[in-house]
């Protein structure tokens, strides 16, 4: 025997204490109270499918549902191609490349709220952008004001933020391309353009698969950026609501409809969970190949 | 000869236009958190006529933008820890001890990973409020003070050990605790080090968790506090940059110091020449 029976329980008991009360038992309850009226100051009565009848009828879920959509059909494409450009620009080991690839992941480093911040000034009816817009000739551009253009600025700033994170991502995957498939296009004659499309995308497939659906979830999820942009308002209107922000702006404070709120997290939760099957099936194809 | 000239040159300038695109922004956030409230904040111009630190000072008298900095790192830090030991002890239990109810646990962790926080966000709330913790700053560290991702990496670092020393250990007649603090964990520093960055800055960067969990001013972290100076000193932008970039500096100093760790290994194998 190398340790009596209890020592292991011993060494997982915090991470096991952690896990099962603020993961797994929130988990099922919020299973439970989606089928039940309760409000924030506790109870419900079970209420059947009540709560999703409502959910269809409510044009606020269908609006939230379809910006976090939106919303994720825009970034992932820059977000794949964008840091893999960067990538590549970064790769190569000449003088001050240490500075570059550390400012280039500055944004990453500096919080989602300080981006936020510095983003809503810059775009400000008044700001530094539309400063520029009105020099190049244009006329002001409520990039906060109107709730589509809200949605493309938010966009924006994941996508500025993203930049950084994914080159690095890339950045190692790039470091594991053979050199010689290189050296042997480049003896057939083909140029830059053609090695890219020809060499460098077939060898970094696994690694934008895994990047599309990274940024897929975390696109889904969004909630910081356009709360930040918006003030906290979702936009004119509420108009630019996320799924994730009606569900906070739901379920949250003294009036808060817990039931309802859990009802549509079951969705959330729903959606990210196919989102992430749907890649381990990529995955696995890739691996087949 | 020429022609790897003119490809160094793109390069270079390929290297600077994304460099203004990641850092511009940070330096007009900086501008104009040291324009003097003479200077109109709105024009284009990045050299300041009469640069002032007087905003920091400021920013603090409106809001106590310190405590907030302090309610972050003391967060921040207390995340770092339990994770790297919580997470390492757990992680050395499913990988190298024997025993029944090991699929079980390890089950429970890799469930948890597939749960959004955004799903439980409401109902998490709830436990909180039954534990009567909610407006604390416990509260805001406990759902991440041991995260299930943790536990499976450095489960599989611990599984990357050879086996032959441990038994070795055994032999001599150390225990399983001695085996984990003085064999182990000294084994998987590396991970340990990426764990306790990422720890860092997920903790440094929440923002929805503390905005639910939190009510108070007094036990705002930066990151809802700053928020909260935007929406109440909106017109004066000085301040609100002035905030920002307290809020950013930090995590600068402390990325430059560990970015050699960071970069490591990444740009190795890149091509050379």
């Amino acid at each position: 025997m190398t340790h009596r029976p209890y020592t292991p329980w011993l060494f997982l008991a915090p991470g096991l204490a952690i896990c099962l009360l603020f993961v797994i038992f929130p988990f099922l309850n919020m299973i439970v109270l989606a089928f039940t009226d309760a409000s924030a100051l506790g109870g419900g009565q079970f209420t059947g499918v009540e709560n999703f009848a409502r959910m269809v009828q409510d044009p606020k879920f269908w609006a939230a549902a379809r910006n976090s959509l939106l919303y994720m059909a825009g970034v992932v494409p820059p977000l794949v191609l964008l840091p893999l450009l960067i990538a590549m620009l970064a790769q190569k080991i000449v003088p001050g490349i240490g500075i570059f690839r550390t400012a280039f992941f500055t944004p990453v480093i500096a919080s989602t709220v300080v981006v936020g911040l510095i983003w809503t000034w810059l775009l400000d009816s008044r700001g530094l952008v539309n400063n520029l817009v009105e020099a190049l000739g244009g006329s002001r551009i409520g990039f906060l004001t109107d709730s589509t253009l809200l949605l493309i600025s938010s966009m924006v700033v994941t996508v500025w933020r993203g930049l950084g994170y994914y080159m690095v991502i890339y950045l190692a995957a790039l470091a594991n391309v053979p050199k010689d498939l290189h050296e042997a296009a480049m003896v057939d004659g083909a140029g830059p353009v053609r090695r890219f499309w020809s060499v460098t995308v077939p060898s970094l497939r696994p690694t934008m698969v895994l990047v599309a659906a990274l940024s897929a979830v975390n696109g889904f999820r969004v909630f910081s950026e356009i709360y930040l942009l918006s003030g906290g308002t979702g936009g004119p209107g509420g108009a630019s609501t996320t799924l994730v922000m009606l569900i906070q702006s739901v379920g949250r404070g003294l009036t808060g409809e817990v039931g309802y709120a859990s009802a549509l997290s079951v969705v959330l939760f729903v959606i990210l969970l196919g989102l992430l099957l749907v890649t381990l099936k990529l995955n696995r194809r890739e691996d087949q190949l | 000869m020429k022609r790897a000239h003119a490809y160094l040159a793109l390069r270079y300038l390929g290297l600077l236009a994304i460099l203004a695109i990641s850092i511009g922004p940070f330096l007009w956030q900086f501008v104009t958190s040291i324009k003097g409230p003479n200077e109109d904040v709105f024009v284009p111009d990045f050299i300041p006529d009469d640069p002032t630190f007087g905003n920091y000072a400021a920013v603090a008298d409106v809001v106590p933008v310190w405590s907030f900095a302090l309610n972050s790192l003391g967060v921040a830090s207390v995340n770092v820890i339990t994770n790297c030991l919580g997470a390492a002890m757990a992680g050395y239990a499913l990988a190298r001890l024997k025993f029944r109810g090991r699929r079980f646990a390890a089950v429970i962790f890799a469930s948890s990973i597939l749960v959004p926080f955004e799903a439980i966000m409401i109902s998490l709330f709830l436990v909180m409020r039954g534990f009567g913790l909610t407006n604390t700053l416990t509260a805001v560290v406990l759902p991440g003070a041991i995260a299930a991702l943790n536990v499976l990496l450095l489960r599989n670092a611990f599984l990357a050990l050879p086996a032959e020393v441990e038994e070795a250990a055994i032999i001599d007649g150390a225990n399983a605790w001695q085996r984990f603090t003085r064999l182990a964990l000294p084994s998987v520093k590396g991970t340990l080090v990426v764990v306790a960055l990422f720890s860092f800055m997920f903790s440094w960067d929440d923002f929805l968790w503390p905005l639910i969990v939190l009510s108070d001013q007094e036990k705002y972290t930066l990151t809802i506090g700053l928020a909260y100076l935007q929406g109440t000193f909106v017109q004066n932008q000085r301040l609100v940059a002035a905030g920002t970039i307290i809020a950013v500096v930090p995590l600068i100093l402390l990325f430059l110091l560990l970015q050699k760790h960071f970069f490591r290994g990444v740009g190795e194998g890149a091509i050379k020449g």
